[in-house]
């Protein structure tokens, strides 16, 4: 508790603590502002955010670029979607599942793609997840390209999901699981093999540490967290598509993870508040200056990403001064 | 027997175009150690700008020709202001920078060109259909493709085997450094491979046009398809990006001319032809997961 108090007094502290709390009463601001579409902007930012955190545990602390991380949302999503589909509404069947079907899935690519580097992990994760996209693009029982509309899982008696202000606070509690997983996680004995690992992974491996081994659990973790994130966007959305996962998602998500800071535990939250802020905001900033440019704001955000790449390599997180420890 | 044949060419069409945008990324992979996700941009570009110049010229042969030059000096430009910064940085910096581009790019096409997509018509000497046996005809626009295909395939292969340029560009892709610090002009061989590598996705992209339709994005599904090819390949290697093209073009158009009949004897109908391109594409991805946990560098690739 001290060491909490004591953290509040930095900069960086104080910041994250202001997110947390705006993100904790966002429901009581979204409705004494009468602002219904900031909620679900709120929504898809804690969502997204979750999925970020479980992009990071890989790619930041352990340098594995994986462009297929949106696979997960789609897995996720449609293990919800098509046990929905077959009547099977509940939440305590679904989500069990989803985060099952999510980790096995993790364990095989990360045993067949754990095994290569560089460049070539970059694709085989890339090529699995469109495979995946390719199989569900394919299920004409379930909608094929057009996707499945459903309706959001049930949990009868604790908690109505369909309640917009309920499901955003579970999604909020369940952010911040994620983010106090990943802590302990990144400050395990675990989580600093991960990060020995990439700095010098024969350096690691000489001194004894089954590398592969370790990265595969990091890998399914990170599935698992995936997995979760992706069941929360199918039911935001109440409905599940190929789309959902198409590998523009999974350059999203590695966007946000470097523009908020790899390898921090904040990071990706203020990637994620970051990337959508732009988004909502390039529009109508290119609206003033002519009325219609806002659909084009890509054409701003590409290069944008481009400067990031080249000069901003720490991210937003690094602006907030240095870390300590 | 008649049908397997046709589709076989059709495979083999298919395997040259994907040939020719994996050429030009498994060099600039290869030489530069560079992820260039926006390769597909410029497959993209060479499409539109094919598509202007063929209007205003009135000839789909002048414009095709004239589209080359200008996707040379499009990709010396890319090169130049972005690229150039990178070659000295790690993947993830290369991905994220070249994915901004690609967002880039379709974004200028949909201001330059309209959000509706394009079409460019086949050329009036070739729309008739060729006699490749007694009684089968076979588009003679597609022969073209596979002619102009193969044509830039060994003059590629006389290029890299054959020539000074050739003999750099395999000396880069063995060891930059060195090469460089043999006095080789490193800068100006990254330049020219890289307009060199845009020009051939250009013309794939102009030669595909005609036959599916010029629009925004249409670089950036068969771009994860050309990543495919060179993987299995192996990255760097000419030869890999073209056996692996080859095997991939037949999977795939086999795949979607011989599944639904398969699948058929137990499924329905509807079923069966929606299922079968996604099984195709599928089988691609099976095929280079295979090689991989065979040879984690490819089929072709250095092995250390």
């Amino acid at each position: 508790m001290a060491a909490l108090l004591a953290s509040l007094r930095t900069p960086r502290g104080l910041i994250v603590a202001l997110i947390l709390l705006v993100f904790a009463i966002l429901p009581l601001l979204t409705q004494a502002f009468d602002q219904r579409y900031l909620l679900s902007i709120g929504t898809r930012i804690v969502i997204w955010s979750i999925a970020a955190v479980s992009l990071n545990m890989i790619l930041g602390y352990g340098g594995l670029v994986s462009f297929g991380h949106a696979v997960f949302f789609g897995i996720g999503g449609y293990a919800v979607g098509i046990l929905a589909a077959n009547g099977l509404q509940s939440g305590w069947l679904q989500w069990p599942v989803a985060i099952a079907a999510s980790v096995l899935w993790a364990a095989l690519v990360g045993a067949l793609s754990l095994r290569t580097r560089g460049v070539y992990f970059i694709m085989i994760t890339l090529a699995f997840a469109q495979l995946v996209y390719y199989v569900s693009a394919g299920l004409e029982a379930y909608g094929a390209d057009d996707g499945l509309n459903i309706s959001r899982s049930r949990f009868d008696g604790l908690i109505d999901l369909r309640d917009k202000a309920s499901f955003y606070w579970l999604c909020f509690v369940l952010l911040l699981g994620t983010l106090w997983f990943c802590s302990r996680f990144a400050n395990s004995r675990f989580g600093f093999v991960i990060r020995g690992a990439k700095s010098n992974d024969l350096r690691m491996t000489a001194l004894g540490f089954p590398v592969f081994r370790y990265r595969l659990a990091a890998f399914t973790l990170s599935g698992a967290f995936g997995g979760l994130a992706g069941i929360l966007l199918a039911n935001e959305g109440a409905y599940v598509s190929p789309a959902m996962m198409s590998w523009v998602k999974s350059g999203d998500l590695i966007v946000i993870v470097v523009l908020g800071g790899m390898g921090t535990l904040f990071g990706p939250l203020y990637g994620t508040i970051a990337f959508f802020v732009l988004e909502e905001s390039l529009k109508p900033l290119l609206d003033l200056g002519h009325k219609g440019w806002g659909e084009y704001w890509q054409i701003v955000f590409g290069p944008m990403l481009v400067l990031i790449a080249l000069y901003a390599r720490g991210g937003i997180d690094s602006l907030l001064g240095r870390r300590h420890g | 027997m008649d049908y397997l044949l046709l589709q076989m060419l059709n495979g083999v069409q298919l395997g040259l175009l994907m040939f020719l945008l994996a050429a030009g990324l498994t060099l600039t992979f290869g030489i530069m150690d560079l992820v260039n996700l926006a390769h597909g941009s410029l497959y993209m570009m060479g499409a539109y700008i094919a598509w202007t110049l063929i209007g205003w010229t009135d000839s789909f042969v002048l414009g095709a020709i004239l589209a080359l030059p200008a996707t040379f000096l499009l990709g010396i430009a890319v090169e130049a202001v972005v690229m150039r910064r990178l070659y000295a940085r790690d993947h993830l910096d290369q991905v994220l920078a070249t994915f901004g581009l690609i967002l880039f790019f379709n974004e200028l096409v949909r201001v330059i060109w309209g959000p509706a997509g394009k079409s460019i018509a086949v050329p009036q000497f070739l729309s008739h259909t060729v006699d490749i046996l007694p009684g089968v005809p076979y588009p003679a626009y597609r022969f073209a493709i596979i002619a102009v295909g193969a044509v830039v395939a060994v003059l590629l292969a006389w290029l890299v085997a054959r020539t000074r340029v050739g003999m750099l560009i395999r000396a880069g892709a063995s060891n930059r450094r060195m090469i460089g610090a043999l006095g080789i002009n490193i800068e100006l061989l990254f330049s020219l491979v890289f307009g060199l590598g845009a020009v051939f996705a250009a013309l794939a992209g102009l030669m595909a046009a005609p036959l599916t339709s010029v629009k925004i994005g249409m670089g950036d599904d068969i771009l994860i398809l050309a990543f495919v090819i060179i993987v299995i390949g192996g990255i760097g290697s000419i030869k890999g990006a073209f056996v692996a093209a080859m095997v991939v073009g037949q999977i795939d158009i086999v795949g979607r001319a011989f599944l639904p009949d398969f699948l058929k004897t137990f499924m329905s109908s509807a079923a069966a032809s929606s299922a079968a391109p996604a099984i195709s594409q599928v089988l691609v991805y099976v095929l280079m997961a295979g090689v991989l946990v065979w040879r984690p560098t490819g089929l072709f690739g250095q092995r250390n």
